[in-house]
């Protein structure tokens, strides 16, 4: 089981935060770039499910898997978005994504006021904390070792 | 154990067959008061409700009949706007009909186009080299899967998340596509699929599936 990146988008298609762990494929772009053929992607999804979609969708897409990755998907009610790409048999991602926000997200972006909402995420603590999260998880177990 | 509905896209990118299987009908119809407990806004050649869900009725839902008559656009059939009806207290009270609205054949070639660039950035924002399109997408009320084929047609399976062998359903509809569309020699290829035995014996195979899974089929 292995965790791939993680993105997290604010709610007008800013990325604010991005952090890779494992990560063989470089798409060829820049970061820049890659972010906002991201988001796209995930708008584009978002309005897609919710016209192909036979009864009325209440949380709308989750994830998808090709056949390397997965990319699980957390939006919140204020439009925050989270976005983790990991292996084909992780499971129960989105706890991990919705850990993230309560416990990372709102106590150390929210819950400080230095931090500018809407903007990429500068702190140090934040990018420990997310870092710790992940790898103290069980789904994180790099191929590496 | 319900699937949704089959589609094929072509290597283009254009949606070459569609069959709607069991698409549950979402319908409801409520008495109203005046003034109206629900907002209701004008998009796209429908009235659509943009807030205020309750009973059944929900944001995006459509309006299709006022009092029994149904509504066409923004009209009436004797040609009375709707809107002015429902400003007028002396209409009330007022029986209002809403349903989930069904997609038109536009809005599935539409759709089916839009699948296409979802597929291909899927793969190219991969972090594994060589990597395929999605093959899953799920959401909440329904799995879609999808089968592209060493030809790049790509076969479409929306069904219920709990719905199993669809796999082995995707490869069937191949096999059926080869027999009764390629061998059919008035069919031209990445041209829209109207083969009669395609159509039955594809019917055949998704209730084969609901009903006792992929198994035997």
């Amino acid at each position: 089981m292995t965790i791939h990146n993680l993105y997290i988008f604010s709610k007008n298609g800013t990325l604010l935060y991005y952090a890779e762990w494992n990560r063989l494929n470089k798409s060829g772009i820049t970061k820049g770039e890659e972010a906002k053929l991201m988001y796209g992607m995930l708008f584009s999804i978002k309005s897609f499910v919710s016209k192909i979609s036979p009864l009325d969708p209440k949380e709308g897409f989750l994830y998808y898997k090709t056949s390397k990755y997965t990319l699980h998907y957390l939006e919140t009610p204020s439009g925050l978005k989270f976005v983790l790409n990991t292996d084909n048999v992780t499971q129960n991602a989105r706890e991990l994504l919705q850990q993230l926000y309560r416990e990372v997200y709102l106590e150390y972006v929210v819950k400080n006021p230095l931090c500018q909402l809407n903007e990429p995420i500068q702190s140090e603590l934040f990018k420990r904390k997310v870092d710790e999260l992940f790898k103290k998880s069980p789904l994180f177990l790099s191929r590496s070792i | 154990m319900v699937i949704y509905g089959v589609y094929i896209v072509s290597k283009s990118g254009g949606l070459i067959f569609n069959h709607d299987h069991n698409v549950p009908r979402i319908e409801n119809e409520r008495t109203f008061n005046f003034p109206l407990d629900i907002k209701l806004n004008y998009e796209n050649k429908k009235i659509v409700v943009s807030f205020g869900q309750k009973d059944g009725i929900n944001v995006g839902h459509v309006l299709t009949a006022v009092n029994g008559s149904p509504v066409i656009g923004r009209e009436l059939e004797n040609g009375k706007d709707v809107f002015e009806l429902l400003e007028q207290p002396e209409n009330f009270p007022m029986s209002l009909k809403f349903s989930r609205a069904r997609m038109t054949t536009n809005e599935k070639i539409f759709l089916a186009s839009m699948f296409y660039p979802l597929f291909a950035i899927a793969s190219q924002l991969s972090p594994e080299p060589r990597c395929s399109g999605i093959e899953i997408l799920e959401a909440d009320t329904f799995r879609l899967h999808c089968y592209q084929t060493l030809t790049g047609i790509k076969f479409i399976v929306v069904a219920e998340p709990t719905q199993s062998g669809i796999e082995i359903l995707l490869k069937r509809v191949y096999e059926l596509y080869a027999d009764y569309a390629l061998k059919n020699p008035f069919y031209s290829l990445e041209m829209p699929i109207r083969c009669e035995l395609f159509e039955t014996n594809l019917q055949s195979l998704l209730e084969n599936v609901e009903k006792s899974g992929a198994s035997n089929v």
